[in-house]
């Protein structure tokens, strides 16, 4: 790892500061993706700002017909977040599936959309939910913020403070998962929200995460598993290496929407 | 350099370190604590988990400087020096749950974490999906069997134990 200097800022506002006179700083929370990426000396930023101690980043609650997760909510906490577990139980699901218990532990939500793995969880989370992304500057939609393979539309000053997630009438998360590292090979949440029906899936895009509206018009009009019968997902722009070719993951995806539908139904 | 100040195995400790050292370097290599290991280095295997505020974490994933006013513990701080072993210890020592020893000390605060987390009466998928941050490379089945079993006795001794003596565990 490079020599850098360590900022722990007491607010966003700090911290954004903080960001803007330092054009090449990273910020850090979890630090469990930053940190084995500078490990390898793949990023060497020069200065490290750590929003982990800032007071109330990390909340959790209901306002109105959403759940707000602050941006340093852990994987553990939303996993065991009561609020949650009531308002959205697929979510704390998928939270309790990343990594393994320690990397929960330190692990945040704000981290891992911001670093916008095409392997990660939470991005099909959010895409599917409709949730929004709120940050020090404004307010971004998923199809806004995902702009591609750890890409995002965040500028360099710009933090991540919490996700609002609309309360979904039932949504299911189900994950394939690769077996040597755990991450997704394919992933896909479903939600059928009060005016529509969303699906997304993480894993496969080759473009990160992305919307099957094929599927989803299928279960707007009936949301059963049964609609899905005969319905395929082409291999086009899918990822294809080792661990599977892009027409299995086109049928994974596929098998993984009619369970997750299936979940959903199960659970309400 | 940066000024860190923590408690680590209910020690206060004063430090000057790097910022980009990490945690697991300034227990071994700063305070002596060897008995918290680095394995793959990658955040993987678990050999290095210690408790930061008391929950599991991998401490080649976290910098020094990030537990700068926290306390840590690791397998030394879980039983003194000439004390008994922590009941944890204790049940992986009489099920033989280990053969190299290597993954041990994470093993052993990652199944006390466990413990703290999910109560005591653990089926054995759960110690199993609850262990999948622990790599262990003997890992013939009969070993990983007798960790399993090793963390389901620590469970019940452990709730005597804190039963007993409200300030362990």
């Amino acid at each position: 790892m490079y020599e850098f200097k360590y900022h722990r800022p007491a607010t966003v506002r700090q911290a954004a500061n903080l960001l803007v006179k330092n054009e090449d700083a990273k910020v850090i929370a979890g630090g469990h993706t930053l940190l084995p990426v500078m490990k390898q000396r793949l990023a060497s930023p020069p200065h490290l700002v750590d929003l982990s101690h800032i007071e109330g980043l990390d909340s959790i609650e209901v306002k109105g017909r959403s759940l707000v997760i602050g941006a340093t909510a852990t994987h553990a906490d939303v996993a065991a977040s009561a609020i949650v577990g009531e308002a959205i139980p697929a979510l704390a699901e998928l939270a309790g599936m990343i990594g393994d218990p320690a990397v929960r532990h330190k692990g945040t939500i704000g981290g891992s959309l911001a670093n916008n793995d095409p392997t990660a969880d939470y991005p099909a989370a959010v895409m599917a939910l409709g949730a929004t992304i709120v940050t020090n500057k404004r307010r971004l939609k998923p199809e806004e913020f995902f702009r591609g393979l750890f890409t995002t539309a965040l500028e360099n000053d710009e933090i991540i403070t919490r996700v609002m997630f609309p309360v979904p009438k039932k949504a299911a998360y189900v994950k394939f998962r690769n077996q040597a590292s755990r991450y997704a090979l394919v992933g896909v949440f479903v939600a059928k929200r009060p005016s529509d029906v969303r699906v997304a899936v993480t894993g496969a895009g080759s473009e990160g995460v992305f919307r099957l509206t094929a599927f989803e018009e299928a279960l707007k009009k009936r949301f059963s598993h049964k609609v899905l019968d005969g319905l395929t997902v082409p291999a086009e722009g899918l990822n294809s290496d080792l661990h599977g070719s892009a027409e299995y993951r086109a049928h994974l995806i596929a098998v993984l929407a009619r369970r997750a539908v299936e979940a959903a139904n199960a659970k309400a | 350099m940066a000024k860190i100040s923590l408690i680590v195995n209910g020690n206060p400790v004063n430090a000057n370190v790097d910022p980009r050292t990490l945690l697991v370097q300034f227990l071994r290599e700063n305070l002596r604590l060897t008995g918290t290991h680095v394995g793959c280095d990658t955040s993987q295997c678990g050999a290095c988990v210690v408790h930061l505020d008391g929950k599991a974490v991998k401490s080649c994933t976290t910098l020094a400087v990030m537990a700068d006013g926290h306390e840590v513990k690791t397998i030394e701080g879980l039983a003194p020096d000439g004390a008994p072993l922590h009941p944890m210890q204790e049940a992986f020592r009489e099920h033989h749950g280990l053969q190299c020893g290597f993954c041990t000390p994470g093993m052993i605060m990652t199944a006390v974490d466990i413990v703290h987390r999910k109560g005591h009466d653990l089926s054995e998928h759960t110690i199993r999906e609850e262990l999948e941050g622990n790599l262990c490379r003997c890992h013939r089945l009969p070993e990983y069997r007798s960790i399993d079993r090793g963390g389901r006795q620590g469970d019940g001794e452990l709730r005597s134990r804190i039963v007993e003596s409200p300030h362990r565990g």
